[in-house]
């Protein structure tokens, strides 16, 4: 299924909603690499709230979306890892050491706002 | 009880499926969420190390008992190239496909039990247990 990406000023917001596959991780990734581009985000949330795993596949594409989008000049922040998950990813051996995460969208959106020196466009 | 779940691996639709149906199993032997993530990230580990070295293989889930301890037995089996070195192959941060090196030793560590058996051109067998909180 599909990652829904929706633009809210200069960011873009990924909200994963369900179980994803490999391939959906994929083209979550060329998307948003994408349109980084096409919309000039300057920051990027991707939103894991619905995840309730993240093997080491979902978190090496994760760590790429941040690292690949941040080479086309955006920052990106993975919000709503659940505990559950950060217990597992650390026995497995991921740390996302150099990917920003925050605890919800709502820390995310603080956090790019402070980064980027600027509120979104249309910011609530 | 011989509660078992076979899933036939062969796309990444299945490693998905895979999670889920040991997600649905493992709950009823009452793990905590934190038992039921570790058991399903460690299935989704083995599940796609069957389709990218063996494209294809199953996964067997079932649920054991041993004197009166119960859990969850994944195995993971393929007929594909085998892995020529298992003691690398268990290694963190080797790989030789496009993993990061983590599958086998990240789920090792997330199982209370973890075997290997891999013999070249015949194929990869992997049997992972995690027992169940002791109800006393």
């Amino acid at each position: 299924m599909a990652v829904p990406i929706l633009k809210q000023g200069h960011y873009l917001i990924a909200s994963i909603q369900a179980a994803l596959s490999d391939s959906d991780v994929l083209q979550l990734q060329d998307d948003l690499v994408e349109q980084v581009g096409r919309f000039r985000s300057r920051g990027i949330i991707v939103d894991v709230t619905a995840l309730d795993v993240m093997d080491s596949f979902a978190s090496r594409s994760l760590r790429g979306i941040a690292h690949m989008t941040r080479l086309r000049g955006a920052e990106t922040v993975i919000v709503g890892i659940q505990p559950e998950v950060a217990f597992a990813m650390v026995q497995l051996g991921m740390s996302l050491e150099d990917v920003h995460t925050a605890l919800d969208l709502e820390e995310g959106l603080a956090f790019l706002d402070t980064q980027l020196k600027e509120p979104a466009d249309g910011d609530r | 009880m011989t509660d078992e779940v076979l899933v036939h691996v062969s796309s990444d639709a299945d490693v998905v499926e895979a999670r889920e149906k040991g997600r649905e199993l493992s709950a009823e032997l009452g793990f905590s969420s934190i038992d039921l993530t570790l058991i399903v990230t460690a299935i989704s580990e083995v599940a796609r190390n069957i389709l990218l070295y063996a494209r294809e293989g199953e996964i067997v889930l079932r649920l054991d008992a041993d004197g009166g301890q119960r859990g969850i037995t994944v195995v993971a089996r393929d007929d594909g190239p085998g892995i020529p070195d298992i003691e690398m192959a268990m290694r963190d941060s080797y790989s030789t496909g496009n993993g990061l090196g983590l599958g086998l030793p990240g789920a090792r560590r997330l199982m209370d039990e973890f075997e290997i058996e891999s013999e070249i051109s015949k194929g990869t067998t992997v049997v992972m247990k995690k027992w169940a909180p002791d109800r006393g």
